[in-house]
């Protein structure tokens, strides 16, 4: 029994309550925060370095045997998931020190996150369908609070939004985890495979995969579904729309990739057809949309959401080529779109603007960050030596293979056009001499502080990240293609948590 | 039984999706408390109706036999209760910031 599985919920957990005894010492709350997610992103590291070793992982808690107790499954995309969510959180940690304002602080952010932080894990990690709303609740609770936090009239907004579709999408899914349990009698993920893949099939499996694909992709962003994302994630401070835009979409789309993979057995064809027009329609959509932003942060959003289609494209084409490309460039998503956002708040640090027009002149006075945004833009464009192309290429592979030529053409293109997109930024805010309003702004005397450490340096490192990836990317397509072989191998993750292995 | 049980999830959705297409937001947190009432009824009705047969076991008996009414849809409701019950308290005050704050107080489309 490996109970080791429980230290990623148990660590953000303890270091909450920690917090909480901090309640008015602000600085020491973000000691708290930077030491205990050091502490948690090694834990995570010892995860993937075990499941690797020693295959799928499973923990079931209070001992109670398997379809009667909550089960925590950790298998390859698991594991990952969970270290990319240690290592984005200790990055947000490390921004907040400069980036979050005591008095947020003094109103429990840092408590806030760590518990964010509980909730994703725990969803990530959990084997059980209802337990998986649970997390979802936490991690939505602990979200609308940060969110809101602060009060300002467009947090507020942003903030009613959010929960509204939310809520629904929990609505939806909670009738889900009902109707499941009324036709299949369990809700543990491996029974419910088992049942699913039986001599019996139960009845209502399109309409509950239509309910579940409904709810996650509400939670997901997926395209008709994504409108209130760039509603919400520009109006919270930088460090919290950068943790948002880096793991809560993933949240849904892991929960959209497994519950495809292992719940609903494969050979429903209409739900893999409508998932891959639904993903072609969420990159071509989004990423039209970003084009036209000029608020520098819904541009952002717009990108992030057609981003997620290639993602999902993985999931419609259903073959473990294009299941190891998807989450490759899962992997790569999370830390260039969490970058993409700190970056956000680094230009807006530096113009005191959000409306990329007024911007500019970022090249002449900061090279270095500049740089580091051309590289993380090409990147995110999927630019070759570097990390969003492998994935890419992965996909387009199998969409190849898979005589899937039109969702390949759509890949191209929003590929294409995300490059505009960026090169766009690019010139208005960094290449293009400063605009009246931009020098008045750099001459006045506050403006000429340099940009906090706490800021540039987990910045680069992300940039650092998703360089490295794209140079040597053998490690990660290794990662992703066993863990995309896992997720194809059902009853391998049957057997490690229902047969009698332990 | 389940045909009225249908028929009353059925009427708490159609209501709660009414009151969130109204454009008001207090309008919108009740429509919202009504939707997590008809999951629950929902669960509730799934999960078989049985009167009068609670899961007790007897003495000398290892196992439920026959006809008894499934505690786990109930567990499922109270968590969903009880989860909520805390949402829902927090739209509320939500709500009752951004009435305050001016201009907030109609759900506006951009």
């Amino acid at each position: 029994m490996n109970h080791f599985l429980v230290l990623p919920i148990v660590i953000p957990l303890s270091c909450a309550v920690i917090s909480f005894f901090f309640w008015r010492r602000p600085a020491l709350q973000k000691v708290v925060g930077v030491v205990g997610s050091s502490i948690w992103f090694a834990v995570t590291l010892l995860i993937l370095h075990t499941v690797r070793r020693e295959g799928i992982q499973v923990t079931q808690l209070g001992s109670w045997p398997a379809p009667f107790g909550i089960t925590l499954v950790a298998d390859t995309l698991s594991a990952v998931l969970v270290l990319l969510t240690g290592l984005i959180v200790l990055t947000t940690f490390i921004v907040s020190w400069s980036e979050i304002e005591s008095q947020r602080v003094a109103f429990g952010y840092c408590p806030l996150l760590h518990i964010l932080a509980m909730g994703i894990c725990g969803a990530f990690l959990t084997g059980d369908l209802f337990n998986l709303y649970v997390w979802f609740e936490v991690m939505l609770i602990a979200s609308f609070v940060l969110l809101g936090l602060g009060g300002k009239r467009p947090q507020l907004e942003a903030t009613i939004k959010y929960v509204a579709l939310n809520l629904i999408a929990s609505a939806l899914f909670l009738a889900g985890i009902g109707v499941l349990y009324g036709v299949v009698g369990t809700l543990n993920m491996a029974d419910l495979a088992q049942q699913m893949r039986g001599p019996s099939p139960p009845n209502l499996a399109p309409t509950l995969a239509t309910l579940l694909l409904i709810a996650f992709g509400i939670k997901a962003a997926m395209f008709p579904l994504f409108f209130w994302l760039p509603a919400s994630y520009p109006a919270p401070p930088p460090p919290v729309s950068a943790v948002f835009a880096g793991l809560l979409t993933k949240v849904g789309v892991y929960s959209l990739l497994r519950s495809f993979t292992l719940i609903f057995p494969p050979g429903n064809h209409t739900s893999l057809q409508l998932i891959t027009l639904l993903s072609a329609l969420t990159m071509l959509v989004g990423i039209l949309g970003a084009i036209p932003q000029k608020n520098l942060r819904r541009n952002f959003s717009f990108t992030l959401v057609s981003h997620i289609g290639y993602l999902l494209a993985g999931l419609g084409l259903f073959s473990p080529l294009a299941m190891a490309g998807s989450l490759f460039y899962l992997v790569h998503d999370i830390v260039a779109k969490t970058c993409l956002f700190l970056f956000s708040g680094i230009i807006e640090r530096l113009t005191m603007h959000s409306d990329i027009t007024k911007m500019g002149g970022i090249y002449r006075s900061h090279p270095l960050i500049s740089g580091c945004f051309f590289l993380l833009a090409l990147s995110v464009s999927g630019i070759p030596p570097l990390s969003g192309f492998w994935g890419k290429l992965l996909l387009v592979q199998a969409g190849l293979n898979g005589n899937a030529y039109n969702l390949v053409a759509v890949m191209l293109l929003t590929g294409l056009l995300t490059l505009y997109s960026m090169m766009k930024i690019w010139s208005e805010v960094f290449w293009k001499d400063s605009t009246r309003d931009a020098l008045v702004a750099s001459r006045s005397p506050e403006r000429v502080v340099p940009l906090p450490m706490p800021l540039v340096i987990p910045v680069v490192c992300l940039v650092g990240i998703s360089l490295l990836m794209g140079l040597f990317p053998s490690p990660v397509y290794e990662l992703a293609s066993e863990a995309s072989r896992q997720m194809f191998d059902a009853d391998a993750y049957i057997q490690a948590v229902m047969g009698g292995k332990r | 039984m389940e045909v009225e049980l249908a028929v009353v999830v059925g009427a708490l959705y159609a209501a709660g999706f009414y009151m969130m297409m109204r454009r008001n937001i207090v309008k919108l947190v009740l429509g919202l408390a009504l939707l997590g009432h008809a999951a629950n009824l929902l669960i509730f009705t799934m999960g078989r109706l049985v009167r009068g047969h609670p899961p007790v076991m007897h003495t000398g008996e290892i196992q439920l036999r026959g006809l008894f009414a499934d505690p786990i849809p109930e567990a499922l409701i109270l968590t969903a209760i009880v989860i909520g019950f805390g949402i829902q308290a927090f739209a509320i005050v939500l709500v009752k910031r951004a009435h305050q704050t001016p201009w907030t107080d109609e759900t506006r489309l951009e």
